[in-house]
């Protein structure tokens, strides 16, 4: 392994791709984010209507709803059958993260993403330990607890502590002590455990995570053969265990990151000097075959 | 430790610790978020729900907070519970009678615009709305009680007459005056909380309180012997022989009630 792992991460690809290059997939993302929120913002601040509502549950331009698949699960194990106009916009939230990737939810939309990546960037600059770290599964396990409870008590029962609408719900119609638990996210990701809400305990990323499992939209390690093992994408992922079975597969092997856990970020691409990931589709399982420098080197000797 | 006592491959030894802790931890977690979740169930009396709302309990299993009524009410008069208040279940839309009433509109919008039933669509007459009942909860303030004509609450009711009379009956403070008591008929109030909104005195006289506080209930079994009777047009139990009420008063043969007693004196000038 090279002296260029000691290198800060991204600065090969700045070098290489400029700051912007190395920031595009970042860039457009965080403008995403303040899009998603402006739409619900337009109402309240500026009186226009276009979008109505919040994540929960939403209408836009007084003909689209649009409905957060899991509360609405919530809702039905909770013994209610929601109405028809609920379960419309369930259906199209579900058809288009499966087709674009459920973690796309993650980190795009969520108003909580950049919560949590300004605790892990907070982090980073303090060098602090990684610090606990529950099993990635252990998601899943809150996710069924949550389930099991809203059937138990008969409420949608994740809406009483959710940060998410918590704090969309904050900012849309009035924020309370909501912002406490937004705090108590940031604190829990910078002091308690590096990257522990969104990627280990939160059980909106495991849902959605499970609604994108075979979806169309996804990173491949396409040019995998110019690797120069610098590890920048490793440390920028919030989810690096997506990338070692499409980057280091042996040859035949798909290098498309197939993981649901794998969000669309694109952080990724961005970091990477010698463009090994690009964004394509499940089935592309093409792989450009001219080795990089390093990776030639690495072999001859 | 010996093999032989510990045969387990540790894997499979692994695999069943780690599953252990993870279902003891969510059993934890689970246990403290159904306590949340029950402790969520407590409505405060002066927090009123949407018309249409379901019972508590189903309101808070389709509910998804989504605050589309609330956006959709023309008059403000709902919002969503914020969290950390000590009020109704976070995200939750409710409306405070005294701050800002129902306004009963006609065409309903925030039942129009719940996605997903928790403002019941079967709600198609804005009359039948059933968000709490009216009560005259203090009567030694009201004025129409101090045998004054504020008759405020009355007059601003939106279903006048039915919802709220005024019942005329005799004022024994000054002696010849009447008394026009506020008098809530429960099956047409609505409860959209106008008449303790307009009540002029600095705290509501009349206030409109969720059913579960506001009603008594009848038992099932009770009969109405004299509804059963008119339903039958007879007697239910044959034979029974109709004596005259024997009244006391003057026109009868019976000055004093069985049991009672007649006046030891008479008022000096009295006629009788």
């Amino acid at each position: 392994m090279s002296a260029r792992t000691h290198l800060a991460v991204g600065q090969e690809a700045i070098e290489a791709k400029g700051w912007y290059g190395a920031h595009r997939y970042l860039i457009l993302r965080r403008a995403s984010q303040v899009f998603f929120l402006l739409l619900f913002l337009l109402g309240p601040w500026f009186g226009i209507w276009w979008v109505t509502g919040n994540l929960a549950g939403s209408r836009s331009f007084d003909l689209l709803p649009l409905t957060d698949p899991l509360i609405l699960l919530q809702s039905v194990v909770a013994g209610h059958l929601p109405g028809l106009t609920a379960l419309i916009g369930a259906a199209i939230v579900v058809a288009a993260y499966a087709l674009i990737g459920g973690r796309v939810y993650c980190s795009w939309v969520c108003p909580i993403n950049p919560v949590t990546d300004a605790a892990h960037w907070l982090h980073d600059k303090l060098g602090l330990p990684k610090g606990w770290q529950p099993k990635r599964a252990t998601r899943y396990w809150i996710l069924g607890t949550v389930l099991a409870v809203s059937a138990l008590t008969g409420t949608i029962a994740w809406e009483l502590l959710n940060p998410i609408t918590m704090l969309h719900r904050g900012l849309v119609f009035g924020m309370g002590f909501a912002w406490a638990l937004v705090a108590a996210v940031f604190l829990f990701d910078l002091v308690v455990s590096r990257r522990g809400w969104c990627g280990h305990l939160c059980p909106v990323s495991a849902f959605y995570g499970l609604l994108g499992v075979k979806s169309l939209l996804r990173v491949s390690a396409v040019n995998r053969a110019a690797c120069d093992d610098c590890m920048d994408c490793f440390a920028v992922c919030p989810e690096n265990q997506v990338i070692s079975p499409a980057l280091r597969g042996k040859p035949g092997q798909s290098p498309v990151i197939l993981s649901p856990d794998c969000t669309n970020c694109g952080r990724c691409i961005d970091v990477c000097s010698v463009d090994v990931f690009a964004f394509t589709h499940r089935f592309d399982t093409r792989v450009t075959e001219t080795p990089a420098a390093g990776r030639t080197e690495q072999t001859a000797a | 430790m010996s093999v032989t006592t510990h045969s387990m491959s540790p894997q499979r030894r692994r695999f069943l610790i780690d599953t252990a802790r993870m279902a003891g931890g969510c059993a934890v977690a689970g246990s403290a978020l159904a306590y949340l979740a029950r402790d969520a169930r407590a409505l405060p009396a002066e927090a009123l729900r949407p018309p249409g709302a379901l019972d508590e309990e189903a309101f808070l299993s389709a509910c998804i907070r989504c605050g589309l009524c609330v956006r959709d009410c023309p008059y403000g008069t709902l919002s969503l519970a914020d969290l950390g208040e000590d009020g109704p279940a976070t995200g939750t839309p409710y409306f405070t009678a005294r701050d800002v009433p129902c306004e009963m509109c006609d065409d309903i919008p925030c039942v129009a615009a719940c996605p997903t039933g928790a403002l019941d669509p079967a709600l198609d007459d804005i009359d039948d709305a059933k968000m709490g009942t009216a009560v005259l909860v203090d009567q030694e303030n009201c004025l129409n009680f101090l045998g004054l004509r504020c008759d405020v609450c009355y007059r601003v009711c939106p279903v006048i007459d039915k919802a709220i009379t005024l019942e005329a009956s005799h004022n024994p403070r000054s002696g010849h005056h009447a008394l026009f008591a506020p008098t809530v008929h429960a099956d047409h109030c609505t409860g959209c909380g106008v008449c303790e909104k307009s009540c002029v005195l600095p705290e509501a006289a009349i206030k409109v309180l969720p059913a579960r506080l506001a009603r008594g209930s009848s038992a099932d079994h009770y009969r109405k012997g004299w509804e059963e009777k008119d339903a039958k047009g007879a007697p239910l139990v044959e034979g029974i022989i109709d004596l005259p009420d024997r009244l006391p008063g003057p026109g009868t043969d019976n000055l004093a009630t069985p049991g009672g007693f007649e006046p030891a004196f008479k008022l000096p000038g009295a006629s009788q």
